[in-house]
């Protein structure tokens, strides 16, 4: 078994996780917990019936500060920044000259600056990518001091309301900051609704010196038990969200990809901000034209309970390969195979049959729709 | 007597059969088991050849023939319910019984204090 290594990074949490007896892996350079004494299964049902806390420190956090921030950091994802509206956030994709996705991102407009939470093990290649890029229009402020907790699931809400009264007010992919007041403590965060298991939610940034405060807080509320990596994966892929690295990559488009949604009307063609990122020319093509995307990605069920899993193959009625498995895992929550797959533009359509090769026997699976568990977002 | 491979698989022999499982190291290890491939009884198999696959929500492993012979039963109960790898892997969580083709390969496998020796060093 790996255990954590000498070279890995820790998070503010490392020391928390063993009290709490984590599993600890190698992920993105840091000993990060898989999963903790109750196990994957139970933290997964955990989060979907009450709140579970994730460490996801590893993830890389930035501010862009300057008057044209938003319009240089416009010039690298096929996305409206300009028009975000204060205290709101989005979803970002930052492109290659391909139109090959380099990372996913989520960004806060907060007046004063651009916040940006990016992968863990993308962020010094995007930091370096962004400062190269428009680090000559804003500044681009690493943010290395910062932790970064999600608490995830139906009570969350009531958990963290209780600490940090106000944080009910906020709707989903919206954020502010707040202070958390607690016997000696006055912590100050940067909180956002939104998350990636597909439930109700919040991720809280907060200085590297309160994370252990501020975790063990929440851990004391009643509904919170703490999450590992492990469930954040088995949560997320049924919610239908990507994972990077798995799902998107210099090698899937925002187009192939189905995450069409995350290109605004403004961007695209005809609109008044059209083009003007990188890989425009390939991604407006795909947007405008979409006989002629030859892959895409999509959702399967498998018909049997076997758990298909990543680059598996997966095949026609006629035996002919037609795409390959990007994610794939039981479904705690439906007990059940869903996997996200690319496959060939013809078999995309929802309700096609395909057989995915498992230790060389098909086994049966059915296009479907995203997300594979309804998402229960707070939107007011 | 029951004897351990370095794959992690349990073998208690009983006269010219062997009973095999996963260690209680090895569930822990995979965490919660939701499937499980067994093989086909009336199978013939080689020592260390797959005759069978276990798999946790976040892993896929193989279970490996620890010693030659062909496959006279598997756990039914084991198929329909994995759960029993975790809750109880020496016992209701085994996997297949295999007939011995060649009894002195037991003789090779780890005994209890060298597997134990084994996991605390991995």
């Amino acid at each position: 078994m790996a255990h954590a290594d000498e070279n890995l990074l820790h998070t503010p949490l490392y020391d928390l996780h063993l009290s709490l007896g984590a599993r600890m892996v190698p992920f993105a350079g840091y000993a990060m917990p898989v999963q903790y004494p109750a196990g994957l299964m139970a933290e997964h049902h955990h989060t979907r019936t009450a709140a579970s806390l994730f460490d996801v420190s590893h993830m890389g956090q930035l501010r862009l500060v300057g008057a044209s921030a938003a319009a240089a950091f416009e010039t690298l994802m096929p996305v409206d920044v300009q028009d975000l509206a204060v205290g709101k956030q989005r979803y970002g994709l930052l492109l290659n000259e391909a139109g090959g996705i380099l990372d996913d991102l989520m960004l806060v407009n907060r007046g004063d600056d651009l916040f940006i939470i990016v992968n863990g093990a993308c962020k010094a290649n995007d930091i370096a990518h962004i400062q190269a890029r428009i680090g000559s229009r804003c500044q681009v402020i690493p943010m290395p001091e910062r932790a970064l907790l999600a608490l995830q699931g139906p009570q969350a809400v009531t958990a963290l309301q209780r600490l940090c009264p106000g944080v009910e007010k906020l709707v989903f992919m919206s954020g502010g900051r707040f202070h958390i007041h607690h016997s000696a403590q006055d912590i100050d965060c940067f909180i956002t609704r939104s998350g990636y298991t597909g439930e109700d939610g919040f991720e809280i940034s907060v200085h590297e010196m309160q994370a252990e405060a501020l975790a063990r807080l929440l851990l004391a509320q009643p509904e919170v038990k703490p999450a590992g990596l492990g469930a954040r994966n088995s949560l997320r892929l049924e919610a239908g969200l990507c994972l990077y690295g798995n799902d998107i990559d210099t090698g899937t488009t925002p187009i192939e990809a189905g995450l069409n949604w995350a290109i605004q009307k403004v961007r695209r063609t005809g609109g008044d901000r059209a083009g003007g990122f990188p890989g425009a020319a390939q991604v407006l093509a795909q947007l405008d034209n979409p006989a002629n995307l030859a892959r895409k990605r999509v959702g399967l069920v498998g018909l049997e309970r076997v758990p298909v899993r990543e680059h598996v193959e997966l095949q026609d009625a006629s035996g002919r390969r037609v795409g390959e498995v990007c994610s794939g895992l039981l479904s705690p929550t439906l007990d059940q195979p869903v996997a996200m797959a690319y496959v060939a533009s013809q078999c995309a359509a929802v309700g096609t049959r395909l057989n995915a090769i498992v230790r060389g026997k098909p086994v049966p699976m059915e296009v479907t729709a995203m997300p594979f568990v309804p998402t229960r977002y707070y939107r007011g | 007597m029951i004897k351990y491979t370095e794959d992690h698989e349990w073998v208690k022999v009983e006269g010219n059969s062997a009973v095999v499982g996963i260690t209680v190291h090895a569930q822990d290890a995979l965490g919660d088991v939701v499937f499980v491939d067994l093989p086909e009884v009336g199978k013939t198999l080689a020592q260390k050849d797959v005759a069978g696959v276990v798999e946790s929500v976040k892993a896929a492993a193989d279970v490996y023939m620890p010693v030659s012979g062909e496959i006279i039963e598997v756990n039914e109960a084991l198929r329909a319910d994995p759960s029993l790898a975790n809750s109880d892997p020496l016992g209701a969580g085994w996997f297949f019984k295999v007939k011995l083709s060649d009894a002195a390969q037991l003789d090779a496998l780890l005994d209890e204090t060298a597997y134990t020796t084994l996991t605390k060093n991995a």
